[in-house]
């Protein structure tokens, strides 16, 4: 069990984990920006605000919803789902961008830059940016750009340039170095929203707190619903900001909580993006976590279906959470996520994000074997239209 | 007294200015690369800044990504660098910086880093993403005074800042010109004059300025304000345009000529 306190330390530490590695022109950034999120949490009018956009823009809460075929199905333990595919835009990335976009406002910075890997984030953020009347450019691999087409264009709609970006391996990380670089050079007026519960201090603790609204409200929903608190939390991991998310208002209950991360084609593949499981401490991105490297220190290239969790690295707070054993962190590979996703369209008529997947696949495999009156719940982080392109072919394929 | 205030002071006699040079080490390969180099020590450059490749080099611009990539695929390690710098040392006395990003050296191991880079004949460190934050858990295992830890001034850095950082760092401030990647252009002379003036007044540490000075005139014109300048894509340029010329070990020498002259 984790301590009340879990908060990380002044510059941003998880224990080891966490701080500020980034480069002289940015610092001043970084530390502007922690000051100014201090400052707009203690502000009623911003908690206002965001609750309002929460309630009328996002459609918060959103529903928990007990998967009764689906468990019946499977013949043990009672799945419920957090619905955060039901958000607006699609997933729980909106949660982040608007109190991100807010404090930006608050800045007085009026232009956006994110990274995305499957989109979700680049929409939110394209969502967000059209709502506050903000210019936006979303950094976005060349490989994401083909698989998440239709995020693509959805982005270009709400008005945001999408920065196509051909380094390394045209993925999540790849997008990540380029926006970087972009704000190294555009610092003065411009906002860096990250996606994910990564980067450096305040990112980390800023990003899951607006993403914590999934875990409270999924906490009061099945004590209303069930009566009693799930006997288990599964939330997939890329960089970690859904799992994050829900995670957080438990760690203090007497709940069992799973991270999923991709394992890809599987592990002994070594084309996988199980960063916890089979990577090591390193500095990535502004931050100190787990790493996919290599013998010399590089980072190597993650693989997953999901363009979401295809990254080397993990927030943090997640590696923290790992090392204190208050939280598992399994894997699940590219045909597991393909079969739940499945089952979910035939039991529920849900179509899951192929990220969303990894969790109820490891879910699916808890839930039969266990007892009946246990129950797992499980972030549904986004809904899946994106992910189609993906997953005919490679259905069309077997 | 080390090689590096050893260097700033007889420059300082004899009115000159610090040319600095970073390479990437290893591009495009170690035997090359160490060539190269040597070319580039005998055409007069004061300083040498040995960059030690990395896969994601978020502040540095398109030429030295490629070069660092180019350095990578050829089997360049950090190992490989630290042999460089031992065979450098063989035959010249010139400073040598190892230019990273934190991540190689905190898989390598902080402690062995400082103590092999001192062995291979290295005189000091700069690590681009390692601000006075979080850097003890590198400059613990060295006596500053003998290895230095340069460290990086920005544009955005405010004047409390550049004391601490002043404060902390030995051998050389680097001064970035302006806020971006490396190789940038656009630089402002007049604005960098009165950054580093600044800086300048809160330190008696030398200060040199880099990022975006590719001219003989970018170089004189830097010259008159700073202690040094650095160039860094700028021969990367030279290096990636001319992989096949035999002369290019010749045009590097010539190119650290023309640039030395401009900070006489």
């Amino acid at each position: 069990m984790i301590p009340k306190e879990s908060q990380p330390d002044s510059k941003g530490h998880f224990g080891i984990y966490g701080g500020r590695y980034v480069g002289e022109t940015l610092m001043p950034a970084i530390l502007e920006l922690e000051k100014a999120y201090v400052d707009i949490c203690g502000k009623p009018e911003f908690i206002r605000e965001l609750k309002d956009l929460f309630t009328h823009y996002v459609g918060r809460p959103t529903p928990l919803y007990y998967a009764k075929r689906l468990s019946e199905h499977l013949g043990g333990a009672a799945i419920y789902l957090k619905r955060e595919d039901l958000a607006h835009t699609g997933a729980h990335k909106i949660n982040n961008t608007l109190g991100q976009a807010l404090l930006a406002r608050w800045m007085g910075k009026s232009k956006l830059i994110a990274e995305t890997g499957a989109g979700q984030h680049g929409v939110a953020t394209a969502t967000t940016a059209a709502l506050f009347g903000m210019e936006c450019q979303v950094f976005m691999g060349v490989e994401d750009i083909r698989r998440q087409a239709p995020n693509v264009q959805r982005m270009k709609l709400l008005g945001a340039t999408v920065i196509p970006v051909d380094s390394g391996t045209g993925t999540l990380k790849d997008a990540m170095n380029e926006a970087m670089r972009y704000w190294v050079g555009a610092v003065t007026d411009t906002f860096y929203v990250i996606g994910s519960v990564a980067g450096p201090h305040p990112y980390p603790v800023m990003v899951r707190d607006f993403q914590k609204v999934i875990g409270e409200e999924a906490r009061k929903q099945i004590l209303e619903d069930a009566g009693r608190l799930p006997d288990l939390l599964v939330a997939c991991v890329g960089g970690g900001s859904n799992a994050m998310g829900l995670f957080y208002p438990f760690l203090n209950d007497n709940v069992a909580i799973t991270g999923v991360e991709a394992a890809g084609k599987g592990i002994e593949t070594g084309k996988h993006a199980a960063t916890i499981g089979h990577g090591n401490v390193g500095v990535l991105h502004g931050s100190k976590s787990y790493v996919l490297q290599n013998d010399d220190g590089q980072i190597m290239e993650a693989h997953s279906i999901s363009a979401g969790l295809d990254y080397p690295g993990v927030g943090p707070e997640h590696s923290y959470l790992n090392d204190l054993k208050r939280v598992r962190y399994e894997s699940i590979r590219d045909d597991q996520a393909l079969m739940a996703l499945q089952s979910l369209c035939r039991f529920e008529g849900i179509i899951p994000a192929l990220e969303s997947s990894h969790a109820l696949a490891h879910a699916m495999d808890c839930a039969k074997n266990m007892d009946k009156d246990k129950i797992i719940l499980v972030n549904l982080s986004g809904r899946g239209d994106k992910d189609l392109g993906t997953v005919f072919s490679v259905l069309n394929d077997l | 007294m080390n090689r590096i205030d050893k260097t700033f002071a007889t420059l300082k006699d004899k009115g000159e200015k610090a040319l600095v040079g970073f390479v990437s080490a290893g591009d495009p390969d170690p035997e090359k690369s160490l060539k190269l180099i040597s070319a580039m020590c005998d055409g007069g450059l004061d300083i040498l800044e040995l960059g030690i490749p990395f896969s994601d080099p978020t502040a540095d611009g398109p030429v030295i990504q490629r070069s660092s990539a180019r350095a990578l695929k050829s089997g360049t390690r950090l190992s490989t660098v630290l042999d460089m710098s031992r065979e450098l040392r063989k035959k010249t006395e010139i400073p040598i910086i190892l230019f990273s990003y934190y991540n190689p050296i905190h898989y390598y191991g902080p402690e062995k880093f400082c103590r092999d880079a001192q062995d291979a004949g290295a005189d000091g460190v700069l690590v681009v993403d390692l601000p006075p934050e979080e850097s003890q858990e590198l400059t613990r295992f060295f006596d500053k005074d003998r290895f230095s830890i340069i460290r990086l001034v920005a544009p955005t850095t405010s004047e409390a800042r550049m004391q601490t950082i002043s404060d902390t760092a030995s051998g050389f401030i680097y001064l970035v010109s302006k806020t971006g990647v490396t190789g940038s252009d656009g630089l402002d002379t007049r604005e960098i004059s009165s950054l580093c003036g600044r800086l300048k007044s809160l330190t008696d540490l030398p200060v040199c300025i880099g990022f975006g000075i590719s001219t003989a005139e970018d170089v004189a014109a830097i010259a008159r304000v700073a202690d040094g300048v650095v160039i860094g894509s700028a021969f990367e340029r030279m290096i990636e345009n001319n992989f096949d010329n035999p002369e290019l070990c010749s045009i590097l020498y010539q190119k650290v000529r023309e640039y030395k002259k401009a900070t006489l």
